[in-house]
């Protein structure tokens, strides 16, 4: 791959694994996955429940349960290592360099404490600002996520607000230490279709006058389509597909890919929708060779025994698949 | 010609609230009001609406686990409020439901073959082994192992306990099934398994649905009709198809310039409406959706408008038209 300037994020080789029962039963539930997220640039991590896109998310801020370890890889921000830093130089970077915005805003916001109160806590931690500046910035960023009358608004508690009021001012915590990392874990997931295109725009807006890197994660093609510039498809812990989201959705090449493209309903016709068969696989006990071959249509006797390698050709797209084998084949 | 099977004329349902404050007047939530819909037989009618918009009570108002405080629900041409005791038992039997959240609507402490026998046991008098028959049928039906019956719900996934609700309600050879959102819950790929479903059921065996859900995508997929709702009125309601290409009220051409692109140069019109949906307790004035329409006029402020027949199968409630 091209080695230019250390792009803003740069995943490589990342395994985290869950071990229960004394270390007897491993879910290998991220199983080397890398990729790189530039400033300014929306990369989509799509997927199923359990193919590790959130176990992805909570290990670059490194906010995993006790059980889960991260066994291998790096994550480097700005070409530093993360997983060299000590906790207290890991919770500098949290909410000032990497923000997180998660699915469920009533869980994310404290209930006992007032909407300004929580807008102010990343800049006043993070020894940003004090007293009238940053009452003005705590303002500005209701301001900036549309909450009508903020002078107003800043003295109430998330209980008097909106599902979608209360997610725009998660947006704006996120906003609120500088971070150049923003990651969106289902945001949208919560709200009403005509609530999750105003906050759609909104984060692109944002984005747009930041300039962040924003990490998407979503089982929603459509906020794909919407959102993303880059998007990687996983599966069991991998991901089999990257590249930009025209790719994606023109030209896809992992069957998982397709088989996803073609089970959502489209608008305004009633084509028949494939269904995939066969259930997302436990991540304890997978199947040998590539973890999709059991309901991949297209699967060959080697899928059975033999895992793909990640290949990336002169594009820049990766697969991890064996249809797709070049014949020069340059390994990731 | 199609046969009406559900018929829904009027419908209203408030509920009354405390005031706000200790002395205000206790006011009245009109959670549903004044709706009248068709359910024909073997037809799925979608209802599409934002959250608080009355879907969820449209349904159990169908279901008569709700008294109407308005309005008639005509099932096979009979009036079900006027029905004796003995035949609600029977319109039960032939209207049942799907919930969307299939880890909540199947008992952890029942076998799943107990599950899907309750409501025949409830309805009819079977032997036991008729009783088993009838189980291992409905399993097959919703292609399901029949050996499965043994286990409980827990050591399903998402989309068999699916398929098992599906089963239960199918159990008493119901005629309507009331999907209450049942796909919002899975995975995308689960997703389709649970429609395609769907379709063959109908296919094979002519039950009607009646599909409420908020994706557009999939009511207008699985429905030939689909009927928009906003604040506890209808404001469209017109073929799937045409509703797609030709959506004429304000509110339903802003729900499908929300509703997400299925690719990323998909050119599309995006309204983007402003605000909230507003409080049932306290609904605007004149037509309900004039503060968020962009094409509100002085006369939507006064007058609410009623449903009119634009074309054929065609309405729509707006001053525009």
């Amino acid at each position: 791959m091209p080695v230019s300037t250390s792009p803003l994020l740069r995943v490589e080789g990342l395994k985290t694994h869950y071990f229960g029962f004394g270390g007897s039963r491993v879910v290998k539930a991220v199983d080397g996955v890398s990729f790189t997220v530039e400033a300014g640039e929306t990369f989509g991590l799509v997927g199923e429940s359990g193919c590790g896109k959130t176990t992805t998310c909570h290990s670059i801020v490194r906010l995993l349960s006790p059980s889960a370890k991260i066994v291998g890889g790096r994550i480097e921000l700005e070409g530093k290592n993360l997983l060299d830093l000590s906790a207290r130089e890991m919770r500098e970077v949290r909410g000032r360099r990497i923000a997180s915005i998660l699915q469920d805003p009533m869980a994310s916001l404290d209930p006992l404490f007032s909407i300004g109160n929580q807008v102010a806590e990343p800049a006043y931690y993070h020894g940003l600002l004090r007293g009238r500046p940053l009452h003005q910035r705590v303002r500005e960023l209701l301001a900036a996520v549309r909450i009508p009358s903020p002078e107003k608004r800043l003295k109430e508690f998330p209980h008097q607000m909106s599902g979608g009021m209360r997610q725009r001012i998660v947006g704006a915590i996120a906003q609120a230490g500088d971070p150049c990392l923003i990651i969106a874990d289902e945001p949208t997931t919560n709200l009403d279709v005509t609530i999750q295109l105003q906050y759609l725009n909104l984060l692109k807006e944002l984005q747009q006058a930041t300039n962040v890197g924003l990490i998407f994660v979503t089982h929603n093609l459509g906020i794909v389509a919407k959102m993303c510039d880059t998007v990687a498809v996983m599966y069991a812990g991998k991901i089999v597909e990257m590249q930009s989201v025209r790719g994606l959705f023109y030209e896809p090449r992992h069957p998982y890919t397709k088989a996803l493209l073609d089970s959502i309903p489209k608008l305004g016709t009633k084509e028949p929708l494939y269904a995939v068969p066969g259930q997302p696989p436990d991540l304890s006990a997978l199947p040998p060779g590539c973890s999709f071959h059991p309901r991949c249509a297209q699967a060959m006797e080697r899928c059975r025994t033999e895992e793909p390698p990640e290949v990336r050709d002169n594009s820049g797209r990766t697969t991890r698949c064996w249809l797709t084998q070049p014949q020069e084949a340059v390994h990731a | 010609m199609p046969e009406p099977l559900l018929e829904v004329r009027d419908l209203k349902k408030h509920f009354r609230v405390k005031g706000a404050r200790l002395w205000n007047a206790p006011g009245s939530v009109k959670a549903v009001d004044g709706i009248s819909f068709t359910v024909n037989r073997g037809e799925t009618l979608g209802l599409v609406g934002e959250s608080g918009c009355g879907k969820t009570t449209t349904s159990k108002l169908v279901l008569a686990a709700e008294r109407p405080t308005a309005g008639i629900i005509a099932f096979e041409g009979r009036d079900i409020a006027a029905l004796p005791d003995g035949q609600l038992r029977d319109y039960r039997r032939k209207v049942q439901v799907v919930f969307q959240d299939p880890f909540s609507s199947l008992s952890p402490r029942m076998r799943v073959g107990e599950i899907i026998a309750e409501p025949l046991q409830a309805h009819e008098t079977l032997s036991r082994q008729e009783l088993q028959s009838r189980v291992s049928e409905l399993f097959e039906l919703v292609g399901l192992r029949p050996d499965m019956a043994r286990l409980f719900p827990h050591e399903f996934s998402g989309g068999q306990r699916q398929r098992l609700a599906i089963a239960r309600a199918l159990s008493t050879n119901a005629q309507l099934i009331v999907l209450d959102e049942p796909v919002s819950a899975l995975d995308v790929s689960i997703r389709a398994h649970i429609i395609v479903l769907l379709e063959n059921l109908q296919e094979r065996l002519g039950v009607s649905y009646l599909f409420i859900a908020h994706d557009l995508a999939a009511v207008s997929h699985l429905s030939q009709r689909t009927a928009v709702m906003y604040l506890g009125k209808l404001v469209e309601v017109a073929d799937s198809l045409e509703l797609c290409t030709k959506p004429l009220h304000p509110y339903t051409k802003a729900l499908f310039a929300a509703s997400l692109p299925s690719h990323p140069d998909e050119a599309r019109e995006e309204i983007v409406l402003s605000g909230e949906v507003p409080s049932a307790l306290n609904p605007p004035r004149g037509c309900h959706f004039h503060p968020r329409c962009p094409f509100a006029m002085p006369r939507c402020r006064e007058d609410e408008p009623a449903l009119k027949e634009i074309s054929p199968g065609h309405t729509v409630a707006c001053h525009l038209y």
